[in-house]
């Protein structure tokens, strides 16, 4: 039983769920690029505001606006994930409707996620 | 052994014994405008695919998105982003270790409180000058 290593060297890079800080991190990281991205839709819709089908899917079509929306989609709905994944495991107690929430998260952030890129790609590429 | 362990135990007392404060409800709000968020990517993917499928589904976009409740709705997530989006930055402000002092976390919650109503209300008006209503 007794353990040789320092707490230290057990914490080092990964903890007790073996994940480490990868999701503190990811967290961070995601919600870094959420703020020029999110700021660049809401920009970019106050300017197509009132737009009409032709002009919007124009403007969504430009490559360069697909880059945008592809990495706005993959950082917000990875930072949503990570997000409700905290508000799971803070408010629900019961092991099997929390697995049960849990995958549920997984399953939407995957849907919304590959909806928006499909959608995207179909604009862009045509 | 088994009585005491089934014996109902004293639990920390819940939100609704704390006076409220500033900061409480900015950590609540926070949470809260995530989980909103969350939900209302279901109407970003709705544009999208709309905008990918054609004129018509496009259509019924733009119906819901330009009556009442619609843009109600679109307030209330533009509202959301900001005031999620400002949240973030004073968590990010707290990651360096500055900001913990009774003084700066007051100060750093109303700003938090009131830029992203400035800022939901300035899109608005921006957005609506777009539509050519001034």
């Amino acid at each position: 039983m007794s353990d040789m290593r320092t707490p230290l060297s057990r914490v080092r890079g990964l903890g007790s769920a073996k994940k480490g800080t990868e999701h503190f991190f990811m967290q961070r990281v995601t919600a870094l690029a959420n703020i020029p991205l999110t700021l660049l839709l809401v920009g970019a819709l106050v300017v197509h505001a009132g737009s009409d089908y032709a002009t919007m899917t124009a403007f969504l079509g430009n490559p360069f606006i697909g880059l945008i929306m592809l990495l706005l989609i993959v950082s917000a709905v990875y930072h949503m994930r990570l997000g409700l994944q905290v508000v799971i495991e803070d408010y629900i107690h019961g092991e099997a409707s929390k697995l049960l929430a849990l995958i549920a998260n997984q399953f939407f952030a995957f849907t919304i996620g590959v909806a928006c890129i499909l959608a995207v790609l179909k604009l862009v590429i045509g | 052994m088994t009585d005491q362990t089934t014996r109902a135990r004293p639990l920390s007392p819940h939100i609704q014994i704390y006076r409220w404060t500033l900061t409480m409800m900015l950590s609540i709000l926070h949470r809260a405008t995530g989980v909103a968020l969350y939900a209302g990517t279901v109407l970003l993917a709705w544009w999208l695919l709309a905008a990918a499928t054609g004129p018509e589904a496009y259509a019924q976009v733009q119906t819901v998105s330009s009556a009442w409740y619609g843009r109600l709705v679109l307030f209330g997530y533009s509202w959301a982003l900001f005031h999620h989006m400002f949240g973030g930055l004073r968590h990010f402000i707290w990651d360096t270790g500055r900001g913990f002092d009774l003084k700066h976390v007051e100060i750093i919650a109303r700003l938090t409180s009131i830029l992203p109503l400035i800022l939901t209300a300035s899109v608005w008006v921006a957005a609506y000058a777009y539509l050519g209503a001034f």
